[in-house]
């Protein structure tokens, strides 16, 4: 951490125009770097803005306040991230838990299908996925007489719970495989049948395993659903490039992105910090 | 309690694993009511043969019979073999989401489709009859070993089976343990429970067992009643073995 009060003599690393401001800027940073996570990002964040603010020509508004004014149009943009990847995430588990299922099949050709399937999205660039989906879906989907608008959005859904299904896919194989097969013979000696040892004995304690690494997923994805706006869907990736653009300022690159970097990460932190707390709590338990 | 009536009858059983036999030409026979224990040295086959006797393992040739049904029949009713034999395994297997009680009742309920009064009455007579009353509403994380193999035997029992099946139930436990566990089956045994025991308890074997079975090597090498076996054992094998774990 001390290093880099050292590194900050790199031209790349100083704010640009404002040669005043890294000193203090730098060594608040390497202070608190050491210290919680939390203090130190909203530490940098107001330092980089109000360091910003100060060298800032008087004509224009001050970098807080722009910050400030695109706040809510970029919120909601989040808004529809987290929409997405909560549709995404019931998609693809709903699908992945199929698709797991069949991987513990006794019909080889149900088990070798759903292994083929997992394994090839579970494999395979979550981009490559996405524009898979967009430009391989109609825009509608005519079903007899009825028609069934498929918007860009519902595709991107579609095109992220893919990969979600190939990864909850094998949450659920692995947590299935995790639990001992004495269990299943204990069961199997008392008459239960495969399906019932499966949904009363195997499934309720898998499912404690599975969690964590559920959520870990889902947080990922969360991360990943900026990835829409590369096939043009305005979520808070694509509101952020426009308020950019709106102002025409390169000073604002660094503290909007870095707003947008925060919200993702208020809300992905507390899940990770969840997981492994969850992590813990089954491992004493099993 | 014993009668001459057969109940497990297993007549020249092969298994196989892959190239590998595990049985050979066993041959043996359990009446009614009856207690044997099936002694011998770790992989001559002895777990198998149990495994063999409810359909967890398919046998390759011969043939076993319980109370009648088939076991190698490919129309096989498992659920119908399955009622009738209770087994008890050496890791206890009891399932750790369920308390004790759930665990008792979990079979014949779901299974048997009884009622549910019904059952938690039973099982809480049998909880009381491997003396673990007290325990009823506990998980199996927080029982020892012994009792959660003593709530095992009590869970086997709730399917009011006709022939008990342990295997090598006590090879886990602590000696203080293994006393309960022990104890629960010589009850069993005594009040004319038909159980098949693999188990390397040599003087448990001797005071339960009507009858014992010494495997190596997947045959059945020798067997006799208990006095006869351990005081004069023909065979060189069986000599050995006794000389080695007495």
């Amino acid at each position: 951490m001390r290093t880099l009060s050292g590194t900050t003599d790199l031209p790349v690393l100083l704010p640009r125009r404002m040669p005043s401001a890294t000193e203090w800027g730098a060594a608040d940073g390497a202070r608190f770097f050491g210290s919680r996570t939390w203090l130190f990002l909203l530490l940098a964040m107001s330092a980089l803005s109000v360091a910003a603010q100060a060298s800032d020509a008087p004509a224009r508004a001050g970098i807080v306040e722009t910050v400030w004014k695109w706040m809510p149009l970029i919120s909601s943009g989040f808004l529809f991230n987290l929409l997405v990847s909560a549709a995404s995430m019931v998609l693809g588990t709903a699908l992945g838990v199929l698709l797991g299922l069949g991987q513990i099949s006794l019909h080889p050709s149900v088990r070798k299908a759903s292994w083929t399937l997992t394994q090839f999205f579970r494999n395979a660039p979550w981009l490559v996925l996405l524009f898979f989906a967009m430009f391989l879906l109609p825009f509608e989907l005519r079903i007899g007489g009825l028609v069934i608008p498929l918007p860009a959005w519902l595709k991107a859904i579609i095109g992220l719970s893919l990969p979600v299904m190939g990864n909850v896919a094998e949450i659920v194989r692995g947590g299935i495989r995790s639990i001992p097969t004495g269990q299943w013979e204990s069961a199997e000696s008392l008459a239960f049948s495969r399906m019932q040892i499966l949904w009363q004995i195997i499934i309720p304690q898998a499912v404690k395993r599975m969690i964590p690494p559920w959520m870990n997923l889902y947080a990922i994805l969360t991360m990943a659903t900026t990835l829409i706006s590369v096939v043009g869907i305005q979520d808070a990736m694509t509101l952020t490039r426009g308020a950019l653009v709106a102002e025409a300022r390169t000073d604002l690159y660094l503290p909007l992105y870095f707003m947008l970097l925060l919200m993702f990460f208020a809300y992905c932190y507390p899940i990770a910090r969840l997981t492994l707390m969850l992590e813990r709590r089954f491992a004493v338990n099993a | 309690m014993t009668t001459t009536q057969p109940i497990v009858v297993i007549e020249n059983v092969e298994k196989r694993f892959g190239a590998l036999v595990v049985l050979k030409d066993v041959s043996l026979t359990v009446k009614r009511g009856e207690t044997i224990c099936i002694i011998g040295p770790s992989g001559s086959g002895k777990s198998t043969l149990l495994r063999c006797i409810n359909a967890l393992a398919p046998i390759d040739k011969g043939q076993i019979t319980v109370d009648g049904i088939a076991v190698n029949d490919p129309a096989l009713d498992k659920l119908a073999l399955r009622r009738r034999v209770g087994v008890v395994f050496q890791q206890y297997n009891l399932f750790p989401h369920k308390t004790a009680l759930q665990n008792i009742m979990m079979a014949p309920v779901q299974v048997l489709k009884e009622d549910k009064v019904e059952v938690e009455a039973r099982a809480r007579r049998l909880l009381a009859k491997v003396k673990l009353s007290e325990k009823a509403d506990v998980y199996p994380g927080e029982l020892s070993g012994g009792q959660q193999q003593r709530v095992a035997i009590a869970r086997s029992l709730a399917m009011n089976p006709k022939v008990m099946l342990f295997d090598e139930v006590t090879a886990a436990l602590d000696p203080e343990t293994k006393k309960e566990v022990l104890h629960t089956i010589r009850e069993l045994a005594t009040e004319g429970m038909t159980c098949v025991l693999v188990t390397h308890e040599m003087g448990f074997a001797r005071e339960v067992a009507d009858h014992i079975y010494f495997t190596d090597g997947g045959v059945i090498v020798e067997h006799g009643p208990p006095a006869e076996f351990f005081a004069r054992a023909k065979e060189e094998r069986t000599r050995a073995f006794l000389e080695q774990v007495l």
